[in-house]
C-alpha cells in the first residue's frame, strides 16, 4: 500500500474521476494554469484542458451559481473555493440553491455538485482567513458536509462525493495537506455518512474529525504511554451524521471527550453530546467533555493563534477530566 | 405572631426526617415544651417539642412523611390570626407535603423534594438531589439492575459522586444466598450505621495503637468509691474511661478535631460520645464537657442516656455533637478490638475488659490486672507520635484514677 500526502489523496480522487466521467469538471479561481492555491489540481489544465478546468473571476457567488446550473443541466462540476471563509460570499447559493433545489422542485432536478473548500487555523492568516465554520453548513438539510481526517478517507469519500446526485461540501483542512496516510493503489471508494473508529480504546469515547482527528490520534497515543486506552472516533461526515459508532462506543466506556476545531458554542461537541445524551443517558458515568477553540476571532500573532487553536494538551486535560 | 415549627436537626449529618406521628390535632392548644409529635431520624425516635405555647393551626406534614431538615412541619399561633401563607422565609424550605387531615396518608418510602444544604462533613450526604444520592445516569441504572441502595455506596466521583465502577465494586460483595430463611427489612438506623461505617471505612485512612494499661489502682478507686455509693448510682469502668479520655483530650487537643474541607477544626469543647448497644442496631449517646464534669455526674448522666436510648426515646442533644467516641465491650470479656472511627470524629477509643493475668514487676513474674485498649485515628488530621503521646496521657490518667477526680 503506497504512503501518500492528504494533498496526493484529494488529487487522485478527481484525477480518476475525471479520466472515469467526462461530465465531471473543475472550477474556481486559479485552479487551472497556476494549479490550485494548495497545488490540488496541478497538471490538471494540461490534461484535461481549458474547457474542463476553468479559471474563474474572484466571484465566489458566481463559481457556485454556474456550478449550480451546470449541475441542474447535467453536468458534475467540482467548485474549488480558495478558502471555505470565501463561502460566505456564495452563501445563497450553496443554502438556498444547491440544498434546496431538488426538494423544492419536487425531484425535477439534482444538484450534483461537490464544493471544495479549504477550512481551519493554524497558518498565520489572520481572523478572516483562518476561521473553522464547518458546523455552520452543516446546519442546512439538503447539503451533505464531508470532512475527512486521513489521506485514505479523503481520497475515497471525494470519489464517492463526486459520484453522487446530491451537492456536497468538502471541507479540506488548511494544516492537513502534508499529513500521510496509506492509501490502497486499486480503486478507493468510501461510504458518505458513516463514522469509523480510527483507533480502539476501551477506557474512554474521544469523537472528532479533520485536523482534531489528527490531533486526538496523538492524544490518545500519549494516553496509551499511561495505560490510558482511548478509542478515537472519526465522524468523517458532519451531515449527515452517523452517531452509531459512537453510541456503540460510549456504552462501553461510559465517558466522552468531543474534540472539535471550532467555537464551542453550538458546536460539533454541543450536537454530538447532546444526541449522546439523549441515546444514552443510562450509561453516561460523567459528564461529556468538550474540546475547542477559544471563543475569541483567531489572532494573527503564531503563539497566540495556537494558544486559541485546541491542543493534544487540552485533549488529554479533557480526557482526565472525565476519567 | 404564628410560630414555625421545622424538622429538627437532630445530628452533624442528619439531612432528613420522617414525622412517624403527631400527638396533637389541628385547633388543640398546648403548652410550651409540650410533646407535638414523634420524629424518626437515622439515630433514634425523637420527640418534637412546642417552642411556645399556643393553638395549633397547622399540621402541614402528613404522617409518615419524609421531609428535609429545617421545613416547616407545622404551624402555632392563636386561634383567630390569619395564616392562609407560610411565614415569610419559609415558603422555600420545602414543598410542604399532604396535611395530615388527608384520609391517605403519604407513604413514607417517598421522600419529599429536599432543598435543605447538605449536612457537613459527611460528602456522600447530599440533601438535594433526586433520589437523595449524587450519583452518575449509569450508576443508577447499576445499581437499580442489581437490587443495590446507592445509599449504601460511597461515590469515589467528584464532589462524592458514585461512578460504574463503585456500583461494580459493591456489587462484588458476596450475593445473599437464596433458599428459606427470613428477610428483615434494614431499619432506618441499621442502614445509617451501615452507610456511615461503610464511609468511614473507605474514606479515613484509619490507623491504630494498642496499649495495656495497669488497671490495678483503677480497680481498687472504683471499689472504694462504690463501697459509699447506694446501688444504682455505682460507678463502671466505662466511666473513668469516660473522663480520663476527656481530659488526654485537653493534654493532646490534636485528637479532638474534625476534618473540615482543607482544614482542620479543634472543637473548643470536648464531648465523649458512648456507644451503647440497642434494639438492632448501635447509638452514640454524649457526655458534653466530659473534661469538666465531675466523674460521679458523668456516671449518673451516662446511665440515664443509656436508659433513654435502650427505650428508643433519646432526646436530640443525647446523640448529637460528640467530639470522640469511646466503644466499650468490656461487658462482654472481649480481650481487645479495633473500632471504626465515627465521624466526622478524628478518633475512636476500643476498650476490652479487665483481665487478671501475669506482669513482670520488678523482675519478678506477678498477679495483675490489665486492660487493653486500641485508638483507631484519622491520618489525615494526625499522626502516630500524636496519637502515642494522646495514649501516654490516657494511660498516665488512668494508672493515676485519683487524678480523675479532681
Amino acid at each position: 500500500m503506497a504512503i501518500i500526502t492528504m494533498r496526493e489523496a484529494i488529487s487522485q480522487a478527481l484525477w480518476e474521476e475525471m479520466e472515469r466521467d467526462e461530465r465531471v469538471f473543475i472550477l474556481g479561481e486559479e485552479v487551472g494554469v497556476w494549479g490550485g492555491t494548495y497545488a490540488v489540481t496541478k497538471g490538471f489544465f494540461d490534461r484535461f484542458g481549458a474547457e474542463r478546468v476553468r479559471d474563474t473571476p474572484i466571484a465566489e457567488g458566481v463559481i457556485i451559481g454556474a456550478a449550480n446550473g451546470a449541475a441542474m443541466a447535467g453536468l458534475k462540476p467540482v467548485a474549488e473555493l480558495m478558502t471555505i471563509n470565501f463561502a460566505f460570499m456564495a452563501m445563497d447559493q450553496i443554502v438556498n440553491h444547491s440544498a434546496k433545489l431538488r426538494a423544492m422542485f419536487g425531484g425535477q432536478f439534482t444538484v450534483p455538485i461537490v464544493i471544495r473548500a479549504v477550512s481551519g487555523g493554524g497558518r498565520q492568516l489572520g481572523a478572516t482567513h483562518s476561521q473553522t465554520p464547518d458546523v455552520i453548513f452543516a446546519h442546512f438539510p439538503g447539503l451533505k458536509v464531508i470532512a475527512p481526517g486521513t489521506p485514505h478517507d479523503a481520497k475515497g469519500l471525494l470519489k464517492a462525493a463526486i459520484r453522487g446526485q446530491d451537492p456536497v461540501l468538502f471541507i479540506e483542512h488548511a494544516t492537513l495537506y502534508q499529513t500521510r496516510g496509506e492509501v490502497p493503489e486499486e480503486e478507493v471508494l468510501e461510504p458518505i455518512g458513516v463514522s469509523k473508529v480510527q483507533r480502539p480504546g476501551r477506557d474512554v469515547t474521544i469523537v472528532s474529525y479533520s485536523k482534531m482527528l489528527q490531533v486526538s490520534l496523538q492524544a490518545a497515543e500519549r494516553l496509551a504511554q499511561e495505560g490510558i486506552e482511548a478509542e478515537v472516533i472519526d465522524l468523517r461526515t458532519l451531515r449527515p451524521l452517523d452517531m452509531e459508532p459512537v453510541i456503540e462506543s460510549f456504552k462501553r466506556t461510559n465517558r466522552a471527550v468531543i474534540a472539535e476545531e471550532g467555537w464551542r458554542s453550538y458546536g460539533i461537541g454541543a450536537e454530538v453530546s447532546a444526541r449522546i445524551y439523549e441515546a444514552a443517558l443510562d450509561y453516561v458515568d460523567a459528564p461529556i467533555q468538550r474540546v475547542a477553540q477559544k471563543e475569541v476571532p483567531l489572532p494573527y500573532n503564531r503563539e497566540l493563534e495556537q494558544m486559541a487553536l485546541p491542543q493534544v494538551e487540552d485533549v488529554i486535560q479533557a480526557v482526565r477530566e472525565v476519567l | 405572631m404564628a410560630e414555625t415549627i421545622a424538622m429538627p436537626k437532630l445530628g452533624f449529618d442528619m439531612a432528613e426526617g420522617t414525622l412517624v406521628r403527631w400527638l396533637k390535632r389541628e385547633g388543640e392548644t398546648v403548652q410550651k415544651g409540650e410533646v407535638l409529635a414523634e420524629i424518626e431520624t437515622d439515630k433514634a425516635t425523637v420527640e418534637v417539642e412546642a417552642s411556645v405555647a399556643g393553638t395549633i393551626r397547622r399540621l402541614i406534614v402528613a404522617e409518615r412523611s419524609t421531609v428535609p431538615v429545617g421545613a416547616p412541619i407545622a404551624i402555632l399561633g392563636t386561634p383567630d390570626e390569619p395564616i392562609d401563607v407560610l411565614p415569610a422565609g419559609q415558603a422555600a424550605a420545602g414543598e410542604p407535603a399532604p396535611r395530615a387531615a388527608s384520609p391517605a396518608p403519604a407513604p413514607a418510602t417517598t421522600p419529599a423534594v429536599g432543598t435543605s444544604p447538605p449536612a457537613g462533613g459527611d460528602p456522600t450526604a447530599s440533601g438535594n438531589l433526586t433520589g437523595g444520592v449524587r450519583a452518575s445516569p449509569l450508576a443508577h441504572r447499576l445499581a437499580s439492575e442489581r437490587g443495590l441502595d446507592l445509599k449504601a455506596i460511597a461515590g469515589s466521583g467528584p464532589a462524592g459522586r458514585i461512578v460504574k465502577k463503585d456500583v461494580l465494586g459493591a456489587s462484588l460483595a458476596p450475593a445473599v444466598p437464596s433458599g428459606p430463611g427470613e428477610t428483615l427489612p434494614l431499619t432506618r438506623l441499621r442502614s445509617a450505621i451501615g452507610r456511615r461505617m461503610l464511609a468511614s471505612k473507605q474514606q479515613i485512612p484509619h490507623f491504630y495503637l494498642s496499649i495495656d494499661v495497669d488497671a490495678e489502682r483503677l480497680a481498687d478507686t472504683r471499689e472504694q468509691l462504690n463501697s459509699s455509693q447506694p446501688e444504682g448510682s455505682k460507678l463502671s469502668i466505662n466511666d473513668f474511661i469516660v473522663k480520663a479520655s476527656a481530659l488526654a483530650l485537653r493534654d493532646v487537643p490534636g485528637l479532638n478535631a474534625s476534618l473540615a474541607g482543607d482544614s482542620i477544626l479543634r472543637h473548643a469543647q470536648v464531648n465523649v460520645g458512648v456507644a451503647v448497644a440497642v434494639e438492632d442496631g448501635l447509638l452514640t449517646v454524649v457526655v458534653r464537657d466530659a473534661d469538666t464534669r465531675p466523674l460521679l455526674a458523668i456516671g449518673q448522666e451516662i446511665r440515664e442516656m443509656v436508659g433513654r436510648a435502650r427505650q428508643g426515646r433519646v432526646r436530640p442533644e443525647d446523640v448529637e455533637g460528640s467530639t470522640f467516641t469511646v466503644s466499650n465491650l468490656g461487658m462482654f470479656e472481649i480481650d481487645h478490638f479495633i473500632a471504626i472511627i465515627n465521624p466526622p470524629e478524628a478518633a475512636i477509643l476500643a476498650v476490652g475488659s479487665l483481665r487478671a493475668t501475669p506482669v513482670v514487676r520488678d523482675g519478678q513474674l506477678a498477679p495483675g490486672l490489665r486492660l487493653k485498649v486500641t485508638l483507631s485515628a484519622d491520618h489525615r488530621v494526625t499522626d502516630g507520635a500524636e496519637a502515642a503521646r494522646w495514649l501516654q496521657a490516657l494511660r498516665s490518667r488512668l494508672e493515676h484514677p485519683l487524678s480523675l477526680l479532681l
